[in-house]
């Protein structure tokens, strides 16, 4: 591991189709052997600021290095370096999963002994020996995804892209492909990751970016995030739906912030800094009005709800005070960086 | 986790001899993956030789009894070069579905993302290709012997028509890796199935274009395919029509210039296409 380099740098990067631009000043900084979640909407420029990572795609403007090397200048350097595993699997489907992983290991210039080799031995760690000699048309999703992921651990490289992992994959495909990777980060790779799935995210990542519009728009630990939508939140399933507004204009005296209500399960939610005084209060006012919960619960806000505050979705006007502070670029928690280079 | 294998950490070629040495290494790893497919699909690869062996019977004993060469000579020692022709014509389908599945399919981004040789993809794609158009061949010519197809000219002058022949299909090559890049859609394959059959009845594998009303007969003289045709039936000795088409007098340097030309546009594009992948 280099401790001082970081695995990923991007500097104002930016990408222009036509008119729009896909990545737009876009600033990244991962640190080697931790797993850095990328997170926005389609669009957003997640998929584009992967390809360029990975030597696809070329840039406008800007500088990127990857495992120390200059992307633009030696993305030759770069690709001995770097695993990618894209939204497709990108498998030959008519070759066993062996024939595959030998095949591109002789890609990546090992001498044949030693791609078959390595072959059996990924084969091995992902689960497939078994299957190794059957047709990879015949694999399940899963065992795909994990065929995927293998032969981009071919070099046992340095940086890990994985650009929607799990997408279409049902819930055993998706665990055993967060447990591949919790394995690989365990064993010390950088892992960059993108997803439209704020739980995979939270499970995954020691940080978080959140990417609209081409740039980053939040960063920090998951925990971080979720501290700037206002602390805690405060959820209330009423008993009847008839006293939904009156509870409704309880809790938006004790909240901190704007009340959503979804009549459709009689809940109102709002964030609460106090969080023991509110609730005391709230359960007070409650009695007083004579109105029946069949549920109050104290909770840490969801990514969902963090992602939609900051991406403009509902819930867009809450601005973010609290104890995370205000909402700003890459860089306001510097010191949290520190921290993890020094792990 | 098992134990890992120590790897040597390859890295760039450091100079010029050691890179052709890679090119061709990786190069032979691509053409070794379709000679896998083929071994893996043998059903497939059995059907696709025999489907030019039910079209050389559909034409030579169900519509051949039907038609007179002039000139004299049998109907299937003319039929035989179209045959061989179409053959070369229809690779092109299988260049155009390898080439738009894998880059549908993330292979491409894949090959690109990795330390390999660029220009590999596609000198793997040609060599595995003409092996293919080779024993594609190679059944037709045992398909036409037993039909009653002969060679009437020395070795030397076949062997310069098969080579035709193969120049044909490596032209045709590039327009299958051109179109495969540019739809990278591998479902379009069916509507390339549907076209290539006009682009031989438009020429003068199965008919003289003298039987065709004017324009149609101008356009399929002047088919790439018709110049190949004319050329190999010259250089085997087969019966063709002769003098009553205007180029078949330039049959052999139309049926090398139609191909190089195609090369010299597609190949070109070709690259261009691959190279702004990055865009």
């Amino acid at each position: 591991m280099h401790d001082n380099t970081p695995a990923i740098r991007a500097e104002g990067l930016r990408k222009r189709y036509g008119e729009r631009f896909a990545l737009d000043g876009l600033d990244l900084h991962v640190p080697a052997g931790t797993v850095h979640g990328l997170l926005g909407p389609n669009g957003a420029g997640k998929t584009t600021l992967v390809r360029i990572l990975t030597t696809l795609l070329r840039f406008d403007a800007g500088r990127a290095e990857v495992a120390g090397q200059d992307v633009a200048r030696r993305p030759d350097l770069v690709r001995y370096r770097i695993g990618l595993v894209g939204q497709h699997a990108a498998v030959d489907e008519v070759l066993s999963g062996r024939q595959n992983l030998a095949m591109f290991g002789r890609l990546y210039h090992l001498p044949g002994a030693v791609a078959d080799r390595r072959a059996d031995e990924l084969l091995d760690r992902f689960g497939l020996a078994d299957s190794g000699d059957r047709p990879v048309g015949r694999y399940s999703g899963g065992m795909r995804r994990r065929l995927d992921l293998a032969a981009g651990l071919i070099l046992a490289p340095e940086v890990l892209f994985l650009d929607e992992p799990t997408t279409g994959l049902d819930p055993r495909g998706r665990n055993e492909m967060w447990a591949a990777v919790r394995d690989l980060a365990g064993a010390g790779t950088t892992v960059l990751l993108t997803t439209q799935y704020l739980d995979e995210a939270d499970q995954l990542a020691d940080r978080i970016s959140v990417v609209d519009a081409g740039r980053i728009v939040a960063d920090g630990t998951p925990d971080e995030l979720k501290s700037r939508l206002g602390g805690d939140r405060i959820d209330i399933v009423l008993h009847r739906l008839a006293d939904l507004p009156e509870a409704a204009e309880l809790l938006g005296r004790i909240a901190d912030g704007p009340v959503n209500r979804d009549d459709d399960d009689r809940r109102i939610s709002a964030p609460v800094r106090d969080r023991i005084g509110a609730l005391g209060a709230l359960v007070r006012g409650l009695d007083e009005r004579d109105i029946a919960a069949e549920d109050i619960a104290l909770r840490r806000p969801t990514l969902d709800e963090v992602f939609l505050h900051l991406t403009g979705g509902t819930g867009g006007e809450a601005r973010a005070g609290g104890r995370g502070g205000p909402a700003g670029p890459t860089g306001d928690l510097a010191d949290e960086e520190n921290r993890e280079v020094a792990r | 986790m098992t134990t890992t294998t120590t790897m040597t950490f390859p890295s760039p070629p450091r100079h010029a001899a050691q890179r052709l040495r890679w090119v061709l290494a990786d190069s032979w790893t691509i053409t070794r993956r379709d000679l896998a497919h083929w071994v893996r699909q043998p059903v497939q690869v059995v059907l696709g030789l025999l489907f030019p062996i039910m079209v050389v019977l559909m034409f030579g004993y169900l519509f051949g009894g039907g038609m007179a060469v002039p000139g004299g000579g049998g109907y299937r020692e003319f039929l035989m070069p179209g045959m061989y022709a179409m053959t070369m014509l229809f690779g092109i389908e299988a260049t155009y579905a390898a080439v738009a599945t894998d880059a549908a399919r993330g292979i491409t981004d894949r090959f690109r993302a990795m330390p390999m040789a660029g220009s590999a993809v596609v000198v793997g794609r040609s060599v595995a290709d003409l092996l293919h158009a080779a024993l594609g061949l190679a059944v037709m010519v045992g398909c036409g012997l037993a039909v009653g197809w002969r060679w009437h000219g020395g070795v030397g002058a076949a062997l310069a028509a098969f080579g035709l022949l193969l120049l044909l299909r490596f032209a045709v090559l590039w327009v299958g890796i051109y179109l495969g890049l540019l739809l990278r859609n591998p479902e379009a394959l069916v509507a390339l199935q549907v076209l290539v059959w006009p682009v031989l009845f438009l020429s003068n594998a199965l008919v003289a274009p003298d039987t065709m009303p004017g324009w149609l007969g101008v356009v399929a003289e002047l088919n790439p395919l018709s110049a190949t045709v004319s050329a190999t039936r010259e250089l085997f000795e087969n019966p063709g029509w002769g003098e009553s088409s205007r180029l078949d007098r330039y049959a052999v340097p139309l049926a090398l210039g139609w191909p190089i030309l195609l090369t010299a546009i597609f190949l070109p594009l070709s690259v261009r296409l691959y190279r702004r992948l990055d865009r």
